[in-house]
């Protein structure tokens, strides 16, 4: 219950946060990507604002043994280097790059300009499906 | 179309971010990976943490929008083809690759992973590489 509410809380004051830095709008995206054109620095920004809050406060609290409210700390358990990771970001990069949306600020502009967010997240949904039945696929035949 | 540098709103923005996935960790012991979060969603019930925080996600954003913006102009003109293909990529390779800008990009980074700075700097390189040839080299958009 406690917990609910803290994500839900966490969620709001991100999304306030996506808003206020403007990455809710691609073209901002897309500005910065756009290194040879018109280059707007935002998103760098953005990173660095984040990074300097979320740096230290990560390194504090991964000293806990537990979290406040939870029994554990849920982190991602792979290490290393392999295929996966690499191409996933070259292409996650490549739609990136492409339209200006990544996966948070996709979601919230759904409540700004659904004409393009609504058919980008379904999209979304059905290529983190695709990838899914690949993988199961892989699976199958290496076994 | 050209946007303009708003370094302020640019930080203080991030920092809220940087903010949210830190509450997240510290009272959740939970990432803030949308990415994640999102796919994990969909096969979840609505009651679970990753709805409650996609809903806080819209919340923020409906907020925000009670305050009256100036520049409220949105784009009309993206062809939907290109904008699915870039759904597609970005659902697929957020899957593939654990993770995306929030997941990898801030809070991977924070928590020193090797993964993840090598992931922020592949999406960002592929990032530039398409942007730069769908505004320079074939014109697209």
């Amino acid at each position: 219950m406690k917990t609910g509410i803290t994500a839900l809380f966490s969620g709001i004051v991100f999304g306030f946060g996506l808003n206020l830095s403007q990455m809710v709008n691609p073209e901002k995206v897309l500005a910065f990507l756009d290194i040879t054109g018109n280059w707007d620095p935002s998103l760098a920004l953005v990173m660095a604002g984040a990074l300097a809050v979320a740096l230290p406060l990560y390194s504090i609290t991964l000293k806990r043994t537990a979290p406040l409210l939870a029994d554990k700390f849920e982190l991602p358990v792979k290490q290393q280097l392999d295929k996966s990771l690499l191409l996933g970001a070259t292409l996650f990069g490549c739609g990136w790059g492409l339209a200006g949306y990544c996966p948070g600020p996709a979601l919230a502009a759904m409540l700004i300009n659904w004409q393009e967010a609504i058919p980008f997240v379904i999209a979304m949904a059905v290529g983190g499906k695709l990838c899914d039945i690949l993988l199961a696929v892989i699976n199958v035949n290496n076994n | 179309m050209a946007t303009t540098f708003t370094p302020l709103s640019a930080l203080i923005g991030g920092m809220l971010i940087g903010l949210a996935a830190s509450l997240l960790l510290l009272l959740n012991g939970r990432i803030a990976g949308i990415s994640s979060i999102f796919h994990n969603s969909l096969r979840l019930h609505v009651q679970s943490w990753q709805w409650l925080f996609l809903t806080g996600l819209l919340l923020g954003t409906a907020f925000f929008r009670l305050v009256p913006v100036v520049d409220e102009s949105v784009r009309h003109s993206f062809p939907l083809p290109l904008l699915i293909l870039a759904g597609l990529l970005v659902g697929f390779g957020t899957r593939l690759g654990s993770g995306c800008t929030s997941g990898h990009g801030i809070c991977g980074i924070s928590r020193l992973s090797l993964r993840s700075i090598v992931a922020t700097l592949t999406f960002m390189l592929s990032g530039f590489l398409v942007t730069w040839c769908v505004r320079h080299v074939f014109n697209l958009i």
